[in-house]
């Protein structure tokens, strides 16, 4: 019975907060410069599925700013909020370190280093360049977070100092040499989409780069959360955990492979968009609790509801011209993070 | 039945085990002591699997220990470690809860039954009040409680403890042991536990192995081990030997200012 209820409860949770997050999506693409009521949005929405018919009682202009540019645009901000909420609790779950962020932890940089090499290979084939930048950002942030961590573990141990020293050494190295091939290419034009690159936006043209994105994020998600309970026990440390039959060294691969995916993913579409792993599922913690059957979904979710409302609040906020989204997530993240490193020894006792 | 054969094992260039021989059979309540550095808690970890000895053999009832998946392993061996540190504000209950983790998979982690024997161990140990606190938050002596909780609800056969009561206080010591002392009786728990202190390994363990530079230096009864001649040679350290008032078993006294060169 008690397990039925606790079921329930987290059940009721999720889909709480998966209605949070359509609801955000629902307010994101009917604001802009041309506002869409609400209304509209679901007739079309649903008349697009073909299972509905509606009478048209909107502009076909509307339908082509929902469809092309504002709808994916959305959905882009959804799953990449899930994706860096999701590799956010896998890294602190798995380094029991509530400070790991992707972005800080060097992951993203690792992303970024992997995608702008895929970005100035001369390959010609457009579907083919376009599929190399995820594997490579793939990669580079896998290679980039088992520098991290080996750098940063002290006798068995990753303490807060070392891992952020050696994430930030590692970042800001991979972030120059991203800058100095950029600038020894000599191509004009791939600076400036560099630059933006590492200011993190969010810029999908349409929906065959989501199309790619998607399966991986979501399926990344699904994966991360049947690792759940073993995210529990290690909590416990790697002493703890392999007295309670988890095979710590294959886990840590899995964790920190499924980490490198979400990031890489998030990062080929998105950019640097820093400190979204570190706030989320901190508040997600305070308010369910740290068991990761729950906070991993849940963050997932609500990841995804607030960059949605950050990338809606770039873009309106000085219109026409728009805040780039990473230094918006940089501008709430960085006090929390300075907040959370000022405060939360003593809670978190290592 | 655990049957430890010809197992050595070293950190790096720095030998810990040599040649350890050892059997302990089903229902045996065993204290490993010992100087620091001894090899007690090596050998705790290479009876639990987490370790894998260098040379040698440990067999778990007839099948070789390094063979078996570590899931199963967790299903027989608990082990209770002197401390864990926990980074998260888990609460007690959940605490408890992950030790059913060797009997979860990926598509079902938490059902009735673990409930029920989460719920158990809780009241076994006496902290089933104490449940939905965070395991932060509790004294050192509950937490060892919830520790000792959380092993018992990976139903276990063989119950490892790695000093135990290390750092708590002489009322929370007695306890964990009375607690550890039932279950050997209640349910035939095999239980093998390293001991800082002679006197409570007297009182709690019908057999006592004692190490010695990584080598079993003495194995039996409280009366055969604990002799002065003994602990003056394994311990450098210069006692006596008398009997406790009660229960007649040994009783080690020093005598303040007398250590013998090592």
């Amino acid at each position: 019975m008690f397990a039925r209820l606790r079921q329930n409860r987290r059940l009721l949770i999720l889909l709480a907060l998966g209605a949070l997050l359509l609801l955000c999506m629902l307010i994101a693409v009917s604001l802009g410069a041309v506002s869409i009521s609400p209304l509209n949005i679901i007739k079309m929405v649903l008349d697009k599925t073909g299972l509905f018919h509606f009478t048209a009682t909107w502009q076909p202009s509307d339908e082509t700013i929902l469809f092309l540019i504002r709808l994916p645009r959305v959905v882009a901000g959804a799953l990449v909020g899930a994706a860096l909420a999701s590799a956010g609790v896998l890294f602190q779950g798995m380094l029991r370190n509530p400070m790991a962020d992707p972005y800080i932890i060097g992951t993203s940089a690792g992303a970024a280093f992997g995608a702008t090499i895929a970005m100035m290979l001369p390959v010609s084939v457009a579907f083919l360049s376009f599929g190399l930048v995820p594997i490579a950002a793939f990669f580079g942030a896998l290679g980039a977070v088992l520098l991290v961590y080996n750098l940063a573990k002290v006798g068995g141990k990753t303490p807060i100092v070392s891992m952020l020293l050696a994430g930030f050494a590692v970042s800001a190295m991979l972030t120059a040499v991203v800058f100095l091939m950029v600038t020894l290419s000599g191509r004009q034009g791939f600076l400036q989409n560099v630059y933006s690159f590492l200011m993190g936006s969010i810029s999908v043209t349409g929906w065959t780069q989501i199309a790619l994105i998607a399966p991986l994020i979501i399926g990344g998600i699904i994966a991360a959360r049947f690792l759940a309970f073993r995210l529990n026990a290690l909590s416990l440390g790697e002493e703890g955990a392999a007295y309670l039959g988890i095979d710590v060294e294959r886990e840590k691969i899995l964790i920190l492979a499924l980490g490198s995916l979400l990031t890489a993913a998030a990062v080929s579409i998105s950019g640097l968009v820093g400190f979204v792993g570190l706030v989320v599922p901190h508040a997600v913690r305070l308010v369910l609790g740290p068991d990761h059957r729950l906070l991993l979904p849940a963050a997932a979710l609500s990841g995804g509801a607030f960059l949605v409302l950050a990338d809606l609040f770039a873009r309106t906020v000085l219109a026409p011209s728009e805040i780039p989204i990473g230094i918006l997530t940089a501008i709430i993240g960085a006090p929390f993070f300075i907040y959370l490193l000022r405060h939360t020894r003593r809670e978190y006792a290592f | 039945m655990i049957s430890i054969k010809q197992v050595s094992f070293s950190y790096g260039d720095n030998p810990v085990l040599r040649q350890i021989n050892l059997s302990v059979g089903e229902g045996e309540v065993v204290a490993l002591l010992g100087p620091n550095g001894s090899g007690k808690t090596t050998l705790i970890k290479l009876v639990s699997g987490v370790l894998r000895p260098a040379t040698g053999d440990i067999h778990l009832n007839g099948s070789i220990l390094g063979r078996m998946k570590r899931r199963q392993v967790a299903q027989r061996v608990a082990v209770v470690p002197q401390q864990f540190s926990m980074p998260f504000a888990f609460t007690l209950r959940e605490v408890v809860l992950l030790g059913r983790t060797p009997f979860h998979s990926i598509f079902s982690d938490e059902g009735e039954r673990d409930h029920s024997v989460v719920q158990q161990a809780m009241e076994h140990v006496g902290i089933a009040s104490l449940k939905e606190r965070f395991f932060n938050e509790l004294s050192g002596g509950e937490r060892q409680k919830a520790i000792l909780a959380m092993a018992l609800a990976q139903e276990p056969r063989i119950l490892l403890l790695d000093e135990p009561t290390a750092h708590l206080d002489i009322n929370h010591q007695v306890e964990i042991l009375d607690l550890v002392r039932r279950l050997n009786r209640e349910q035939g728990v095999t239980v093998i536990g390293v001991m800082h202190d002679l006197n409570m390994a007297a009182l709690y363990f019908e057999r006592l192995i004692l190490l010695k530079e990584g080598s079993i230096f003495a194995d039996g009864t409280p009366e055969e081990v604990l002799t002065a001649e003994t602990i003056e040679e394994v311990f450098s350290a210069s006692v006596q030997v008398t009997r406790h008032p009660f229960t007649n078993t040994p009783h080690v006294v020093v005598v303040p200012g007398q250590t013998l060169p090592r």
